[in-house]
């Protein structure tokens, strides 16, 4: 880096890497110089006037957020001429502002009333008109109220720099500016509510939001969002038990302030009318509510009868449930049930990758203790603008000895035969050397360039979307686009290639191969067209490329990747240990007539389709066979019913109309753990609201182990236990819990040379969700269901 | 055409084809000497034309008075983009109109200008930026710019000189703004006509981001007389410091309103007197607006012994500007006139920024409420205070625009302001010059004037 530039702020000696802007400069050295427009990461605008300061040897004062800082440059921000340019800067600002404060969803955490307490004037000298207009309504979703609105363009920037839509844009001219969707009286976009969130006053507001409560009534609780596997911190603010509102101004979690439509909104199935309240045992052919005491029971008397007459049993667990819920039952199903039968939806190979990986590399490597817990990619960004805190940041990647590498070992002599040890053995990793082979959220905005097979990132994984279009407006990143359909990424792709048939990818990347030779690293991220033997061969052409490469496969929702690692798999036990005996997979267990089914989270008897329109599109079938009569699901042509079939979910899904026992399941955001994404960072999960009628997952099984009298082999099922136990058993995810307590991300690591089980046959297929589909999960969000473009695109 | 009668106090050097029959035809202009200052330059090495501007203390004729050799000299002659030539015709300026001249009358010799600065910093494309309000002018230019073409004094190889020119007319959609260089290049893009953050300068990144030399009409106008005859010969017609000729604009009070082709450094009140043929019915010099209304107002007093050029302005804490003189007589409101002017600000300011977008909007109200006899002595005081919170703190110089004739006129006929006070009726509205009454409220956001939310054709896309 070039020698910092030393400048003085309000006589303070500050030193600054050269480029940096005066306001970032004065913020790292705990100066504050107000602003509206300016905004980390975004296009400067110098339009509000409020950063002025005093520079010697300018005439005129300066605007801090557009001055570069430079040699002996003298800076005052506290001089009687700065005062009063702010002071005045909020009297024109407040002159056509309504002040309708007491009733605007923003008062109490308005940027505008901030710096008129501190800065304004205590009165007014307007006494002339204001102007008014209307509210209006861009979307389900988007209010604007054009008086608030103090023309800061944050939301036009974030829509067009950030999100790569644009549909903001401003109309007229002077006073009566507006900003307005470039579609005329409607946005046509994500949705995404980036622009309200960015919002410093209360001109855009959410539909959602909107007159429900002061924003310090609320109690904020830091979750992940539940939908896809992006794993996106969603902070959600409640009240009396509501959800009311998630967003995650703090920045905190891998996505920064990103939210898409649905980690922002998409809470909204928690309350859905459908939701079941109370457990449902079917009685004469009926479902009909009963005590928790009569189902649980009934359940621990069917599994304790069937396990007594060797009956066969066949467990699906979820792609949603946590980390500690994932483990437990996969416990449950091992110890208790002495089955194998168990497996869940999966999303991509992610075994596949690891044990490519493993089988050329030894990825123990870095666990990544994130020291720069909750920096996110704004935060680092800063490295272009702001001075660099020494020992900050990437220091947190050198990895030191690790105690429990001994452990690791320890662990992996079961069932790994001496080939697999030899190639196991522990290694100390050089940061960011070669064997940082699994990319992070934060990769995705840091590394040079960015190759994408198969996935419409901007639709399936907003916030990978979101980060690769930062790396490539704030570093020039250079992004390569194969894929079946035009996606966003073309827009800036370096080269995007359209790739019909799968099988014609190796050709397409061979034909870029010139081209990423030449690029100084790579991060290479597939959807579920690459599977078992393709991934290998993927490996092997990034191997080739002669560049560090790093790869991420491609899940589709929140806990996919912590299911896999947590065994939910007939060939594997946690952390990808061989379960060295056969058991059915999924598609296997419905066909198989087992003695008992126990599906926990999971939807299988949906009819699996990649095509997540028809999914969606049948959402008004499922409420009309809410009378849960027992009957084959038309059109769906997948399986048998088992002879008992016991269901865990929020609602009577399809397959929970089969059942014979359905147990209502409370929903990610009412339940502590911790959830795996799709990059394997864990982060954890707090609850927001407590479940009226419903239990976690964990509880459920918990209280059947207990009927059954296997509880105590099981050992303790809270969420803290459980996960100590994991930290302990489980390769890779030996993690920091400080750092997950804080609400920081910490990539997993769990393989360690080659997984023998992989690589029979592709079995994982993704759904594709687009930005407004969820699965079944998303079918029950409202809003999800409201907006326009979800009808069009999903 | 013209639109007034030429005054022999005039000095014809960009106005010299002016009355010529058919002068804006190519024919005429190669009958007068025309095309060969660019035959000239064609010969000249590019620095020696930019030195012989700077020889010629040609200053921007658009307002701001910068050294167009100067100017020209910035543009870096090794950056591998392409380079573009932008001519500023976006005269918007209250008060000025004489670029609509030059142009109606002389486009070959804009055109000649521009081929000039194309060899002098080694761009090949240009564009003619031509005023919404203007817009019957396109049909002008682009008549000359094809015959030009036809001539050969356009395209590739022109003439022989192995220099290829290529030269567009572009049309604004009448905004104010947009006469500010950087948003000239926004709507020339095709983007919403907003300022852009300087540096860069457009000389660095101007049209499409690439080294742009943009000059006002005139300036351009200029350049042919200035190699031809020598940039010397140019200085000498002026005074030091600043050379040449100005295209004058009388208007207002005055016999004879038109544009005249005047020395810098012309005596005002000669120019009043003898140029216009002083004010009518006899009435006495109240006020008078050297450049166009954004500059301070001159009170008559103030008018003796200055000289129409940027330094005796500059003493006067005035602008020499556009040359748009606004001559007000003794029955003159200067209230009304204030408010005249903010009324033109607050509809013209672009809106990008707080201080501009409020604070002209604010003083308009202000400034119509007083006039109709709704102020208080607190208003008078509160006018200069705002205007003076405007000054130097906004974006562009359109906030600079409108407050510095409003702090000129409160400061210096206050009592004009104070005989408004209390309810009395304007002292002037007897005057038999009435302007048209003002609506008490301009069009705004309760009464949208054109473009709403429901228009998507009102839409724009900020910065692309």
């Amino acid at each position: 880096m070039a020698d910092p530039v030393k400048l003085t702020i309000d006589g303070r000696p500050i030193e600054a890497a050269p480029g940096t802007l005066v306001i970032d400069a004065a913020k790292a050295a705990g100066i504050e110089i107000p602003s509206f427009c300016y905004y980390e990461g975004l296009t400067l605008q110098a339009a509000c006037r409020m950063c002025l300061v005093e520079v010697e040897k300018m005439p005129k004062l300066m605007t801090a957020c557009t001055l570069p800082v430079g040699e002996g440059m003298v800076v005052r921000t506290d001089t009687p001429q700065v005062h009063s340019a702010r002071k005045y800067m909020l009297e024109f600002l407040l002159t056509n502002h309504p002040l309708d404060c007491p009733v605007c969803d923003k008062g109490g955490e308005c940027e505008l009333q901030d710096m008129t307490f501190r800065y304004g004037a205590g009165e007014s000298r307007y006494a002339d008109e204001k102007v008014h207009v209307p509210e209006k309504q861009y979307s389900p979703v988007v209010f604007f109220d054009a008086p608030r609105c103090i023309l800061c363009y944050r939301c036009v920037r974030i829509c067009n720099e950030g999100l790569g839509v644009g549909a903001l844009g401003v109309i007229n001219r002077g006073a009566v500016s507006e900003i307005a969707p470039n579609k005329g009286d409607h946005l046509e976009c994500d949705e995404c509510g980036a622009c309200i969130d960015i919002c410093p006053v209360g001109a855009l507001t959410s539909g959602i939001y909107r007159y429900q409560t002061r924003p310090w009534e609320m109690t904020h609780t830091g979750a992940i969002c539940t939908h896809c596997a992006d794993g996106c911190k969603t902070t959600l603010g409640t009240r009396n038990g509501r959800i009311l509102r998630g967003n995650n101004r703090d920045r905190s979690g891998v996505n920064g302030e990103f939210l898409c439509i649905k980690g922002r909104y998409g809470f909204d199935f928690y309350d859905h009318p459908e939701r079941l309240r109370a457990p449902l045992v079917r009685v004469n052919g009926k479902l009909e509510e009963v005590s928790w005491a009569e189902a649980l029971a009934t359940v621990a008397k069917k599994f304790s009868d069937t396990l007594a007459a060797g009956g066969s049993f066949g467990v699906i667990g979820s792609n949603h449930t946590t980390n500690e819920e994932n483990y437990y039952l996969q416990k449950f199903a091992r110890q208790a049930l002495k089955t194998n039968n168990i497996d869940h939806h999966r999303t991509g190979d992610v075994a596949g990758l690891l044990d490519a990986l493993g089988a050329r590399y030894d990825t123990t490597a870095p666990l990544r203790s994130r020291l720069d817990n909750g920096l996110t990619s704004r935060d680092r960004e800063g490295a272009v603008a702001r001075p660099t805190i020494p020992g900050g940041k990437e220091a947190g990647l050198a990895t030191v000895s690790d105690p429990n590498l001994d452990n690791d070992v320890a662990r992996l002599d079961n069932g790994l035969t001496s080939r697999d040890r030899e190639g196991a053995v522990p290694r100390l990793t050089i940061p960011g050397g070669k064997e940082a082979r699994l990319a992070t959220v934060s990769d995705l905005y840091q590394r040079k360039a960015i190759l994408v097979l198969g996935a419409d990132l901007a639709l399936e994984h907003p916030l990978l979307s979101f980060q690769i279009r930062a790396n490539y407006r704030h570093h020039q990143a250079r992004i390569y686009a194969l894929t079946p359909k035009a996606v966003r990424e073309d827009k800036y792709a370096a080269a995007s290639i359209r790739v019909a048939d799968p099988a014609d990818s190796f050709a397409a990347l061979e034909h870029l191969r010139d081209k990423l030779k030449a690029e100084p690293e790579l991060v290479v991220l597939f959807d579920d067209s690459f599977q078992g033997a393709d991934i290998a061969r993927l490996v092997d052409f990034g191997e080739s490329l002669g560049i560090p490469v790093r790869y991420v496969c491609l899940l589709d929702y929140s806990n996919s990747r912590g299911a896999i690692d947590m065994g939910l798999a007939p060939e594997f036990l946690p952390g990808y240990e061989p379960s060295g005996q056969p058991g059915l997979r999924l598609n296997e267990m419905l066909e198989a007539n087992l003695d008992v089914l126990w599906v926990v989270g999971a939807n299988p008897y949906r009819a699996q389709t990649g095509d997540t329109q028809q999914q969606t599109g049948d959402r008004r079938d499922v409420s009309e066979t809410q009378t849960g009569d027992r009957q084959p699901i038309p059109d769906a042509g997948i399986g048998v019913s088992p002879r008992f079939l016991v269901v865990q979910d929020m609602f009577l899904t399809e397959t929970a109309q089969l059942a014979d026992v359905v147990l209502p399941a409370a929903c990610a955001y009412e339940k502590d753990g911790t959830v795996t994404n799709v990059t394997g960072e864990t982060q954890r999960l707090a609850r927001a609201v407590d479940a009226t009628g419903p239990k976690t997952d964990l509880e459920i099984m918990g209280f059947l182990a207990r009927e059954m009298g296997v509880a105590a082999d099981l050992g303790p099922w809270t969420p803290a236990a459980v996960f100590e136990e994991i930290r302990a058993r489980v390769r890779g995810y030996d993690l920091p819990v400080a750092t997950l307590a804080a609400g920081g991300a910490v990539q997993t690591n769990a393989v360690n040379g080659r997984i023998p089980a992989a690589g029979s046959g592709p079995q994982a297929h993704s759904d594709h969700n687009g930005l407004f589909a969820s699965g079944t999960l998303g079918r029950y969000s409202k809003v999800l269901n409201s907006v326009l473009e979800g009808r069009v695109t999903r | 055409m013209l639109y007034n009668e030429p005054s022999p106090l005039e000095t014809k050097v960009l106005s010299r084809r002016f009355g010529l029959p058919d002068s804006a035809s190519l024919a005429t202009y190669l009958a007068t000497e025309g095309y060969q200052a660019f035959l000239k330059a064609a010969g000249m090495k590019p620095e020696r034309i930019i030195e012989e501007v700077k020889v010629s203390n040609l200053r921007g004729r658009g307002g701001a008075g910068f050294p167009t050799g100067m100017k020209w000299s910035f543009v870096p002659r090794n950056s591998p983009k392409p380079k573009y030539i932008v001519v500023n015709g976006d005269e918007s300026e209250p008060g000025t109109c004489k670029d609509r001249v030059l142009i109606e009358n002389d486009p070959h010799q804009l055109i000649e200008g521009v081929l000039i600065a194309g060899l002098a910093v080694d761009a090949h494309a240009g564009y003619i930026y031509i005023r919404g309000e203007y817009r019957y002018l396109i049909e002008i230019v682009e008549k000359a710019i094809t015959e030009a073409y036809a001539g050969g004094w356009l395209g590739k190889n022109i003439q022989g000189t192995g220099f290829d020119f290529d030269l567009y007319a572009h049309t604004g959609a009448g905004a104010y703004e947009c006469g500010e260089e950087s948003a000239l290049l926004e709507s020339l893009e095709g983007k919403r006509g907003i300022p852009r953050i300087r540096p860069p300068f457009p000389a660095v990144a101007g049209a499409f981001q690439c080294p742009t030399v943009l000059n006002n009409v005139e300036t351009f106008c200029a350049v042919p007389a200035i190699i031809r005859d020598g940039g010397a010969a140019f200085a000498a017609l002026g005074i030091p410091r600043a050379g040449g000729t100005k295209m004058t604009c009388l208007t207002g009070n005055v016999n004879k309103p038109g544009v005249y082709e005047l020395r810098l450094g012309f005596p005002v009140m000669r120019m009043i007197e003898e140029v216009g043929g002083g004010i009518p019915r006899g009435r006495k010099l109240k006020a008078l607006i050297p450049g166009g209304s954004s500059c301070p107002a001159l009170t008559a007093a103030e008018c003796e012994g200055a000289t129409m050029d940027y330094d005796s302005m500059a003493a006067r804490k005035t602008m020499l500007g556009s040359g748009g003189v606004i001559i007000m007589d003794d029955q003159t409101c200067m209230v009304k006139a204030a408010m005249r002017i903010m009324r033109f600000y607050a509809h013209e300011s672009c809106g990008w920024c707080i201080p501009c977008r409020e604070g002209t909007t604010w003083l308009r109200k202000i400034l119509v409420r007083f006039h109709e006899g709704g102020g208080t002595r607190d208003d008078i005081d509160l006018i200069g205070d705002i205007a003076k919170n405007m000054l130097g703190r906004t974006f562009c110089p359109l906030g600079d625009a409108a407050a510095m004739p409003t702090i000129s006129i409160v400061e210096k006929f206050r009592q004009e302001f104070e005989d408004h006070l209390d309810g009395k009726p304007c002292p002037f509205e007897h005057a038999d010059h009435k302007w048209d009454k003002p609506p008490s409220l301009s069009p705004g956001w309760d009464k949208p004037s054109g473009l709403s939310p429901d228009d998507s054709s009102g839409a724009r896309i900020l910065n692309g």
